[in-house]
């Protein structure tokens, strides 16, 4: 059944939405959707450097991205706002990365692959990294929930409860870059942030409590990957792209729902 | 008892010294007040209480295994985060339904338990957060201008609850507010903070210290309104920095 690539496709799409889902919502309660695309355009970076040492590109994004994820957080707070911290690293790292690149001599890179994607060309190695990474994020989630949940609306709660909040944060930036290393051969590094919040946004005027919130946008992910990739292999569109654009529709679609409810409530 | 000391606690941040020499204690049971003017450093004093930054100098001590029931100054929720009252509380320990129960009755809001928490109004919120603070059987109820826009009635009655919230558990209050005349009245003792401790003792007493005068200056309707009598000698004391003085006639 792995043999077809198509099953691969959906197999990998499947895991990166599923994962994505509840992350992503930290990433909008936390006011961290700026941050998810830095760490994500960053892992361009770690995909030349991959190449350069010979190393997977697996592990060259995750290294890339943990760095960056936890540059951003020391940086932030030290005199300049965190937006435009974020703005510097965001771009100047994609920059660096595609600079970097083009140094490669005698490596061809197929730079499209990267920064769009290339689902229809995982390998199987690539679906148990989705799935062996996914289930890492969902299970340290799963984990720290509560601490998680009570860093995310006051430090200070957290805190006087005996919890850490940098620490939170720390589990939150390491479960954002195994998402990115995943997911950049799925939606490429472009698209990767909006894996991370559509579902999330999409999720929240459907849900009561933030469990059921994740649990929604875990749906909505893995809809709009299978969804999108069923469209793509329909329209013959780009799969990364087509698989944000299902999640948009379920944005729209709920975000509708929202507001008929508010006139009417 | 002691719960909580400081032994010449400072808080530096870079380019200021948040708070210098404090030497603070509060004991089993007790109900202390911490007043001060804006900036005064009231806030990092609390922080570093319960351990949220650390002293640059001097030590802070807790009690071992002391519990503390946090309320803070104010707690915004993300619109896009959705939780109910109940989860809130279950937060970080998860407790039963009669254990939330118990303490949303405690700080009077039996009803709140299904409620969204960004639907609650300022004062329903921050009832939340005193019975979310109770859930622990705390040693220490700390209080961070929890009556911060409640109005008149509405703060009155929300430290007659935490009166009664005391008296049925028996735990210490550590309050920080500036509304001095409904806070003073049901202090054991008041300190008055303006980057190091100015005065402190009974409420009689701070409020008829020259140093608490000239913080606040005799014009507060709120120190007034407990000590009727008027001071007319001379309020000048000799800290070496400036106050912020108010005029007195």
């Amino acid at each position: 059944m792995l043999d077809d690539f198509l099953v691969r496709a959906a197999l990998a799409g499947l895991g990166v939405g599923l994962a994505a889902g509840p992350l992503g919502c930290f990433v909008v309660w936390r006011r961290m959707a700026y941050f998810g695309d830095a760490t994500a355009h960053a892992a361009i970076l770690g995909v030349a450097l991959a190449l350069f040492f010979n190393v997977s590109v697996f592990a060259g994004v995750l290294v890339i991205s943990i760095l960056v994820a936890s540059l951003v957080s020391t940086l932030s707070g030290r005199g300049l706002g965190i937006d435009t911290v974020l703005g510097v690293l965001a771009h100047s790292a994609l920059a660096v990365g595609l600079v970097a690149v083009s140094f490669l001599e005698g490596v061809r890179v197929d730079l499209m692959a990267y920064l769009f994607g290339d689902i229809l060309a995982v390998s199987r190695m690539d679906v148990l990294l989705v799935w062996l990474g996914g289930a890492g994020v969902i299970g340290l989630l799963m984990w720290r929930w509560s601490a998680l949940l009570i860093a995310t609306l006051s430090p200070d709660l957290a805190q006087a409860g005996g919890i850490r909040p940098e620490r939170e944060q720390l589990i939150l930036t390491l479960a954002l870059a195994i998402v990115v290393a995943v997911a950049i051969k799925v939606v490429g590094a472009l698209l990767i942030a909006a894996m991370l919040i559509i579902p999330a946004a999409a999720a929240r005027p459907l849900a009561q409590t933030p469990g059921r919130m994740a649990l929604i946008a875990s749906a909505i992910g893995g809809l709009s990957a299978l969804g999108g990739l069923g469209a793509a292999w329909q329209f013959d569109t780009p799969a990364g792209p087509t698989i944000v654009c299902a999640a948009a529709l379920i944005f729209a679609a709920s975000a509708a729902v929202g507001l008929m409810r508010h006139r009417l409530g | 008892m002691r719960l909580i000391t400081t032994k010449g606690l400072a808080v530096r941040h870079p380019g200021h010294v948040a708070l210098h020499d404090v030497d603070f204690h509060i004991d089993r049971g007790e109900i202390v007040t911490i007043v001060g003017p804006n900036g005064s450093g009231k806030t990092t004093l609390l922080r570093a209480l319960i351990g949220a930054i650390k002293p640059s100098d001097g030590m802070v001590e807790r009690m071992a295994g002391l519990r503390i029931g946090y309320v803070p100054q104010k707690l915004h929720i993300e619109p896009t985060l959705p939780i109910t009252v109940e989860r809130f509380l279950s937060l970080p320990n998860r407790v039963t339904r009669a254990q939330s129960q118990t303490a949303l009755e405690r700080a009077g809001v039996p009803n709140l338990g299904k409620r969204q928490m960004t639907s609650l109004s300022g004062g329903q919120f921050q009832r939340v957060l005193l019975a979310r603070a109770t859930l622990s059987d705390p040693d220490l109820l700390i209080l961070d201008e929890a009556t911060q826009g409640l109005d008149q009635p509405g703060s009155a009655a929300f430290y007659r609850q935490i009166e009664a919230i005391r008296r049925d558990m028996g735990c210490a209050v550590l309050l920080v507010s500036h509304e001095l005349h409904v806070v003073m009245s049901a202090s054991d003792r008041v300190v008055c903070l303006n980057g190091h401790v100015c005065c402190h003792g009974a409420p009689d007493v701070v409020a008829s210290a020259p140093e608490y005068r000239a913080l606040f200056g005799s014009g507060t309707g709120g120190a007034l309104a407990l000590y009727r009598h008027d001071h007319h000698h001379n309020h000048d004391h000799d800290h070496p920095h400036p106050h912020t003085h108010e005029e007195v006639e």
